[in-house]
């Protein structure tokens, strides 16, 4: 919401400084976003005097000007302006002012061989008008070298307001105005003394234009009278200047006056060329197959939800929302109907959403305009159009009744110290709400009526006692100054604060670091994916109707795609070597499901004199994050079963998953080549998914238990067997380890080897077997059980001991 | 030849020995079984009494000299071959060594386990709630009907409505919906705090669609907005790590609070250099209020016994005016030339006696 000074001035009697207002607003709650003084850029430029015109030797249309500046020589300037004349006074910039019409900042130039020492300028060069015929013409008592912005009074800086949904009585200057005034700015002025008229009452002649509403729930009232007899045109320079200085383009008396009103009174109007219509002018809900081509040119499909004003032919106006193109008013326009009607605001609102039309009425309708305001609206709006336009006004015709009970609340002023913390007397709190409008009768509680135009305080059929009144707390507040409240500790609870993190939280903090700590780096990427990339995992369960582009529709099935892109657009900027993670929420059908991924690409070690040659990242890379990653967690890494890979997305021989029991804890391994190629990836890649929402609860372990060493030394055997090369090394590891539960403490694999020697298809396995004596040392022949049953239980797996 | 001779032309032997195999030499010829000082202790059983008497001592001081310089060489020996074979194994030692992988923590992760560190002193647990969210948890419960102008305000992302079913699902626009789930669950007193990704279909400079924020909620018997304001500054404080803080508050309008306030802290801009402190310029940087009493009695709770604050602030932005990034978008690039500028080390864990500062 833009308003200038002088704007507000019309409304509110005050002598506050720019600043002071500017900070009043800001306590009010009006945020200034910005004020601007559009006379600033053009400071530089002064009142000059043609002295001399001469036609320019080489060309026919230019003439070379002798201009005084008021000091100094005079100046010559070429100009091309056919109203260039001797003795005419005009606008002057000097070499080295930025022209902001033209964006060019003059110098001094030769212009068809002659030097010209600046410009006299048009109204467009000075982004006044769009008038560009001539330069500027001044009357003859304007002082030459003085200010040219002084001088016509331009200085008149524009407030830009940010207005909160909430607060529709302030999408118009007066209503700026009268916050203001409740702040102790000034004093509003009343609507007569803003419009300089001495009754809002305005004479009338004639029935009013034949108009009702068969649309009670979307157009509750429609007021409407005509205006015969008026010449539209381009309006009033100061109507112009108004609504140019906050922004919006002139376009012609009639259209002029409804914008104007709307943005002074925050009223929205709508005018038809009668000759355009036919028949009664109605408010009805639209019919199946309708169309509306609108002002701004668009052609809009309205259906039976929606209200529009049409009359026997044609729907007209969409309404509270925009107008119709074809009876709206142009400069051959006579005969005039304007329109002030009260619309729903849920059915405007619902029709813009359905629509995507917004405009400066809709915004107005639908957080609800005054609706008491309809008279005073359409009195103010024709009134100007007599003043502007001429012409005859008719009676008012009204169909239907504008929702104007007040609302009451009830009051308890000492809510304002139970909910803020700031002791405000009764008396004040009167004062204030007196001011903004309420209607204050006191008694425990308060009765507090709410003006009309405040929608945003009470509730409309409120139930409850405490309805609305956290909103009068607030006006309250609002304009005792917030800057009152005193910081208040909340209670603390007794010693040191409690841990707040739940187990889940703490799960996703320390697979963070230890991810970070073993040299990953953290991303954070899009929740959403191209669809194609969402197919190459499965595709996805969750897809927005509305993405802000068809690459952020697919909600994210896994965690991988987005780390895959990630690992081309860095190998695309040149890293060699890229370990990324990322710790989010998977989107399954069955709803979110907190997830860790981890890719591995490029050289896991970078060439060097003591290694050789880089080296790849391999799946047993991946594998040892993954458990890294369990271990930390808490997950019992050695009762892990390593499972095939049961996702397209993996190499199927170079890949697999870790399983406990029956819940799938990770997946690792090498990405598959045609997965790779759909991100564009080159190379190889190993990755990590780790599905944190399925890992066993970590159990509280204060306490370690009992501290036990054996006694004594364990001892170890070595086996090396022959198997064939599908044998997987878990299964022979679990097998020795199995083979005496009571004996063997540990068996771990040290030598894989497969060779000519052993066969094709065969494979030597080697395993060391700690064996842990109990109560007394083995005897030889004891240990050489123990190994029998490892031998054994090898060979039921038709391993057998290599020779 | 005469014992002292004997002795000195040994010793000579001995010193002059340049090797463990001469020295052995010199040792077998003089200690051996058929060795000059062997032979000379072998005359001692022949001799008289008397001559033993006398020749007895000077023998064993001989046998112990030559002993003693034996072992001595054989040791200064030892020490020589061990410097020469140390010597041999030189290395040059300026070569690198092979880098240790360094990873990093998101800024955003990191801000978020500090806004859990500073609450949880101040006694907020943190909650969680989902990202898909249904109409009613992330509007409606929230006092913002379905035709409510903030609805539009906060271009919300929608999922296809199923056919047959009341909800619409969405991406949520706030964390404000844990605030309705958190008092659905939960008995007051309620401290909480809920990070998290939240989404709006925005994308310019400073916005991007997916984000991040932390939504702060505190239901109990005679909560103030005074308390709010304390809250605000204390976490303001601790976060920024600075005593002179001042926070400005301005009326504004959430549907959920009510009065609603808008945050501003005081700051200073020093060389296009944000810091915060003082009052010279004001810096929004977070929405809050007293919670909307309907939003209480919404969620099953008194709201003439139980009132509250609530507040909700851009955790993308608290990490980038404490930072200094000044990108919104290079947060999901994961570019990582940004990861290792930006990021921090896995053992920079927040902590309030080590600072939550990083």
């Amino acid at each position: 919401m833009k308003f200038s000074l002088s704007w507000l001035k019309e409304h509110l009697e005050t002598s506050a400084s720019i600043e002071e207002i500017s900070a009043k607003l800001v306590s009010l709650g009006l945020e200034v976003e910005g004020i601007e003084d559009p006379a600033a850029k053009l400071s530089a430029f002064t009142i000059a005097e043609v002295l001399t015109a001469e036609r320019h030797p080489q060309a026919d249309k230019l003439q070379v000007l002798s201009v005084s500046t008021g000091s100094g020589e005079p100046m010559q300037v070429v100009c091309g302006a056919p109203n260039a004349r001797a003795g005419m006074k005009g606008v002057f910039g000097a070499p080295g002012t930025f022209v902001p019409g033209s964006g060019i900042t003059l110098k001094v130039a030769a212009i068809r061989g002659v030097e010209s020492r600046g410009m006299m300028c048009s109204m467009r060069e000075l982004e006044l008008s769009e008038e560009h015929d001539g330069v500027i013409e001044l009357p003859a008592d304007a002082p030459v070298g003085g200010r040219y912005v002084d001088w016509a009074g331009l200085s008149d800086p524009v407030f830009d307001v940010a207005i909160t949904p909430n607060r529709q009585d302030c999408m118009g200057v007066r209503g700026i105005a009268r916050d203001l005034a409740a702040g102790g700015l000034g004093r509003l002025k009343s609507l007569a003394e803003a419009y300089r008229i001495e009754t809002l009452a305005v004479a009338r002649a004639g029935a009013g234009p034949d108009i009702r509403t068969d649309d009670p729930a979307g157009c509750p009232a429609f007021l409407a009278c005509s205006v015969n007899g008026v010449s539209n045109g381009p309006s009033h320079p100061w109507l112009q200047q108004k609504l140019r200085a906050i922004g919006q383009k002139p376009i012609s008396a009639l259209v002029d006056i409804t914008n104007f009103i709307m943005f002074d009174l925050g009223r929205p109007l709508h005018v038809y060329d009668r000759a355009k219509l036919s028949g009664a002018l109605v408010a009805r809900k639209a019919k199946a197959g309708e169309q509306v081509l609108a002002l701004n040119g668009k052609t809009y499909a309205v259906d039976e939800t929606m209200t529009v004003i049409a009359d026997d032919d044609d729907v007209h106006d969409i309404g509270g929302i925009m107008g119709g193109a074809h009876s709206g008013c142009s400069e051959t326009t006579t005969d005039v109907l304007i329109e002030c009607a009260y619309f729903d605001p849920e059915s405007i609102a619902r029709t813009g959403q359905k629509l995507l039309l917004t405009s400066d009425a809709r915004t107005r309708f639908e957080r609800g305009v005054d609706p008491a305001f309809l008279d005073d609206g359409l009195a103010i709006a024709t009134h100007l159009v007599l003043a502007l336009c001429g012409g005859t006004a008719s009676e008012i015709s009204r169909a239907g009744q504008a929702p104007v009970e007040m609302r009451t609340v009830q009051y308890r002023p000492a809510r304002v110290l139970g909910l803020v913390g700031i002791d405000v007397a009764e008396d004040e709190q009167e004062a204030i709400l007196t001011r903004l409008g309420f209607g204050v009768t006191r008694g425990s509680p308060w009765s507090v009526t709410v003006p009309t135009w405040r929608r945003d305080v009470g509730v409309a059929g409120a139930t409850e006692s405490w309805d609305g009144e956290a909103d009068l707390v607030e006006e309250v507040v609002r304009i005792h100054g917030l800057d009152r409240v005193v910081s208040t500790p909340l209670a603390r609870a007794e010693g040191v604060a409690l841990p707040t993190a739940t187990p889940a939280q703490k799960l996703e903090r320390r697979v963070r670091r230890v991810l970070a700590a073993r040299g990953n780096h953290e991303a954070v990427t899009w929740s959403f994916l191209p669809p194609a990339q969402a197919d190459a995992f499965g595709g996805a369960a969750w897809t927005l109707e509305n993405p802000i582009s068809t690459d952020m529709a697919a909600m994210r099935p896994s965690l991988l795609p987005g780390l895959l892109a990630a690992v081309k657009r860095n190998a695309d900027r040149g890293q060699s070597s890229v370990r990324l993670f990322e710790l989010g929420q998977r989107y399954l059908a069955d709803g979110e499901h907190a997830s860790a991924a981890l890719v591995l690409a490029g050289e896991a070690q970078a060439r060097g004199w003591q290694t050789g040659g880089a080296t790849g990242f391999d799946a047993y890379d991946a594998k040892a994050e993954a458990l890294a990653v369990l271990a930390a967690a808490g997950a019992p890494v050695d009762r892990l079963i390593v499972a095939p890979p049961a996702n397209a997305w993996w190499h199927p021989g170079r890949s697999g998953r870790l399983v406990l029991g029956k819940a799938v804890l990770a997946d690792f391994g090498i990405v598959h080549p045609a997965t790779l190629a759909a991100f564009d990836v080159k190379g190889i890649v190993a990755a990590v998914e780790i599905y944190l929402d399925a890992l066993p609860p970590a159990r509280g372990r204060k306490s370690r238990g009992v501290y036990a060493p054996a006694t004594l030394q364990p001892v170890t055997r070595d086996f090396a067997f022959v198997a064939d090369d599908t044998l997987a090394a878990d299964a022979l590891v679990r097998a020795a380890t199995g083979a005496d539960k009571a004996l063997i403490a540990g068996v771990r694999l040290f030598d894989r080897f497969a060779g000519q020697s052993l066969g094709i298809g065969k494979v030597s396995l080697a395993i060391e077997v700690t064996i842990q004596p109990i109560d007394k040392s083995l005897t030889d022949a004891e240990i050489e059980a123990v190994s029998a049953k490892v031998i054994a239980a090898a060979a039921k797996l038709g391993a057998v001991l290599r020779g | 030849m005469d014992i002292d001779t004997l002795k000195t032309d040994l010793l000579d032997q001995i010193a002059a020995a340049a090797s463990p195999e001469a020295l052995e030499a010199v040792r077998v010829a003089a200690m051996g079984k058929s060795g000059s000082v062997t032979a000379l202790l072998k005359t001692l059983g022949g001799m008289s009494p008397d001559d033993r008497q006398v020749r007895g001592p000077l023998l064993n001081g001989l046998r112990e000299a030559v002993a003693g310089a034996l072992s001595a060489r054989k040791i200064a020996l030892e020490a020589e071959a061990l410097n020469a074979r140390l010597a041999s194994e030189r290395l040059d030692m300026t070569l690198p060594v092979a880098a240790a992988v360094t990873g990093s923590i998101h800024p955003v992760s990191q801000v978020m386990d500090e806004l859990a560190e500073i609450f949880a002193d101040l006694g907020f647990a943190v909650a969680t709630g989902p990202e898909i969210e249904d109409d009613c948890h992330n509007f409606s419960a929230l006092n913002i009907p379905e035709t409510h102008p903030a609805r539009a305000m906060h271009d919300t992302f929608y999922f296809p409505q199923e056919p047959g079913s009341d909800k619409r699902m969405l991406l949520r626009t706030h964390t404000s919906p844990v605030q309705i789930r958190t008092m659905m669950t939960q008995a007051p007193p309620i401290r909480i705090i809920a990070p998290g990704r939240t989404y709006r279909s925005d994308s310019d400079a400073t916005h991007t669609p997916m984000f991040h924020q932390v939504e702060g909620l505190v239901i109990d018997k005679g909560i103030t907005l005074a308390n709010l304001k304390w809250t605000l500054e204390t976490f303001v404080k601790a976060f920024f790590e600075v005593d002179d803080v001042t926070l400005r508050l301005r009326p504004s309008y959430f549907p959920f609070t009510e009065p609603s306030v808008e945050v501003d802290v005081g700051c200073s801009w020093e060389g296009g250099r944000l810091k915060i402190g003082g009052t010279s310029s004001w810096l929004e940087i977070l929405g809050s209020g007293m919670v909307h009493p309907r939003v209480i009695a919404s969620c099953g709770l008194d709201p003439e016994v139980y009132q509250g604050f609530a507040f909700g602030c851009g955790i993308d932005r608290l990490a980038m005016l404490k930072y200094g990034m000044n990108d919104l978008r290079a947060f999901f690039d994961a570019d990582l030339r940004w990861l290792k500028h930006h990021g921090f080390s896995a053992f920079d864990v927040p902590t309030l006696s080590g600072g939550v500062g990083a």
